[in-house]
């Protein structure tokens, strides 16, 4: 949820304006496919590894990222998603509401646990995804798969798997779609 | 899209959009309470005060789960055993409440308008109407939309069905506040509302009341009802008094087995309890699937933490409330 216009966060009204695209398509697939890889690579045979993809921008990537491992690895993932709304350490600093239903229906205990995001800018929602997952079962091992890492880490958190890492100012904003990834601004309108 | 209001005092506060977005918030809360540990941190710091000045089971005891779920510290105030006894006004009992730092007041109370009125005097406290004499019980209305919501399969496409959706509201119409709540509501979601009751039970005017039918004839509606919504008769009330027994109420308006097996198969049976089986609705009816009360009980939980969050998750605590 980190990064694209927020649908039902109040106020409404700022979208996203692109400035400049900085991967393709093609690139995020084939970030996709190596992220894929470095997953399988890392936990041999993907014993009790499970996805699991943050509302709303983390999910699609999930969704891709489990496809590929399907057909590389043969491993049929188990596939969840995860909203951190009523976990955020910014409730009453600006508007926050859930995006999406919180989908998971496996018990975590023991299970290594791959959480997927879009976009990894302060590390506020990963810090917030890490709280709420606790309430799910006792996870092994949590990793953290970004398609951008954008820099400006607020809280000690580090992405295992990365797409791309993009240098940002504070300001810009990323967009992470099926088209590919774009650097712009948020204009109010 | 206008803010969410800064009270909810009335089903008037709400417009479509407000309503469509507590029951999508209450969703997410749902899936809280299925949870081995239904807690979540949401409001941890902020600090909720129930005041009753009637007597509640139900409604209390859901306000206080919902707010004790998400974390926030709940004060319980029952005017029986507190400084009112010794002659406190409400006023001064609300600014005492104000100065402690609570940030939000569930009030009941059996005059209409007193939640409308302490909302008048607060600064930064969410008042919430738990409902007020004959006038309004707002959370009731809002989680008997998210049971027939979730009746009809959820999400938008649940929603969507309260376009032209019959609904059916038998009973005491007169004195409750239940109905009042639930017409306005129904009627903003564009179902088409069907008050059914003796015409001692009904208000003295309906004027400028969203209703499409009035009627005294529950076996004509049921047919074509896709809702039935019952009410109490409220002997604290009165309402015994304006029907010549309970028997002869039945006779006309209860929900009996015969009258709910004429029902369409898909219609759902909601009633906001405590029900009194075989006055106003049947014990067996009450145990049929297509009765919804258990499952509202459930929701109104989701349905109160939703209320409290979109009222204090999105304002700074202690914060200025949007006026």
């Amino acid at each position: 949820m980190a990064e694209r216009e927020r649908s039902h966060t109040r106020p409404r009204g700022a979208v996203f304006v692109p400035r400049a695209q900085v991967m393709s398509a093609d690139d995020v697939r084939r970030a996709i496919t190596r992220m894929a890889h470095e997953i399988a690579e890392r936990n041999r045979g993907l014993h009790h590894v499970v996805l699991i993809g943050l509302q709303t921008g983390g999910v699609a990537i999930a969704d891709r990222l489990a496809a590929t491992l399907a057909e590389a690895e043969g491993a049929s993932l188990p596939v969840g998603t995860l909203d951190v709304a009523f976990y955020r350490d910014d409730i009453g600093l600006r508007p926050v509401l859930p995006e999406a239903v919180t989908d998971i229906s496996f018990d975590l205990t023991g299970a290594t646990v791959v959480l997927v995001d879009d976009v990894l800018f302060t590390g506020r929602t990963i810090r917030a995804a890490l709280n709420a997952l606790g309430e799910y079962g006792r996870a092994q091992v949590v990793e953290l798969a970004v398609m951008v890492d954008r820099g400006h880490r607020e809280l000690p958190i580090r992405p295992d798997y990365v797409g791309k890492n993009l240098p940002t100012s504070r300001d810009e904003m990323v967009d992470v779609s099926e088209d590919g990834v774009s650097l712009g601004e948020l204009v109010s309108r | 899209m206008s803010p969410f209001p800064a009270h909810l005092l009335s089903m008037d506060d709400l417009d479509a959009e407000d309503i469509a977005e507590v029951l999508r918030v209450a969703d997410s809360f749902v899936e809280v309470g299925r949870r081995a540990n239904p807690k979540v941190p949401t409001l941890r710091g902020r600090t909720v005060a129930t005041l009753f000045f009637e007597d509640s089971t139900r409604t209390r005891m859901s306000f206080e789960t919902a707010a004790k779920r998400m974390s926030a510290d709940v004060l319980s105030f029952a005017a029986g055993s507190s400084s009112v006894k010794k002659g406190e006004s409400l006023r001064d009992t609300i600014e005492t409440i104000e100065a402690i730092g609570i940030d939000s007041v569930i009030i009941r109370h059996g005059s209409s308008g007193v939640p409308a009125q302490v909302a008048g005097w607060v600064d930064h406290c969410a008042v919430i109407n738990a409902g007020d004499g004959w006038h309004q019980h707002p959370t009731q209305a809002l989680l008997d939309l998210y049971t027939v919501r979730q009746a009809f399969g959820g999400g938008d496409a649940g929603l969507a069905r309260f376009e032209g959706l019959q609904v059916v509201i038998v009973g005491d119409i007169r004195h409750s506040r239940v109905a009042r709540s639930q017409i306005t509501a129904y009627a903003a979601l564009g179902a088409e509302v069907t008050l059914v009751a003796p015409a001692t039970l009904l208000p003295p005017s309906l004027e400028g009341w969203p209703v499409a039918t009035v009627t005294h004839d529950l076996d004509e509606v049921l047919p074509k009802a896709d809702v039935v919504s019952l009410l109490r008769v409220q002997a604290e009330r009165g309402s015994g008094e304006f029907v010549p027994t309970l028997r002869e109420y039945t006779a006309g308006y209860g929900l009996t087995v015969r009258r709910a097996a004429a029902l369409h198969p898909d219609a759902v049976i909601l009633h906001p309890g405590p029900i009194v089986r075989g006055v106003e609705i049947a014990s067996e009816v009450a145990e049929l699937p297509a009765a919804l009360i258990t499952e509202q009980v459930s929701n109104g939980v989701a349905i109160r933490m939703a209320v409290l969050f979109l009222l204090l998750g999105q304002v700074p605590v202690g914060g200025a409330h949007r006026v």
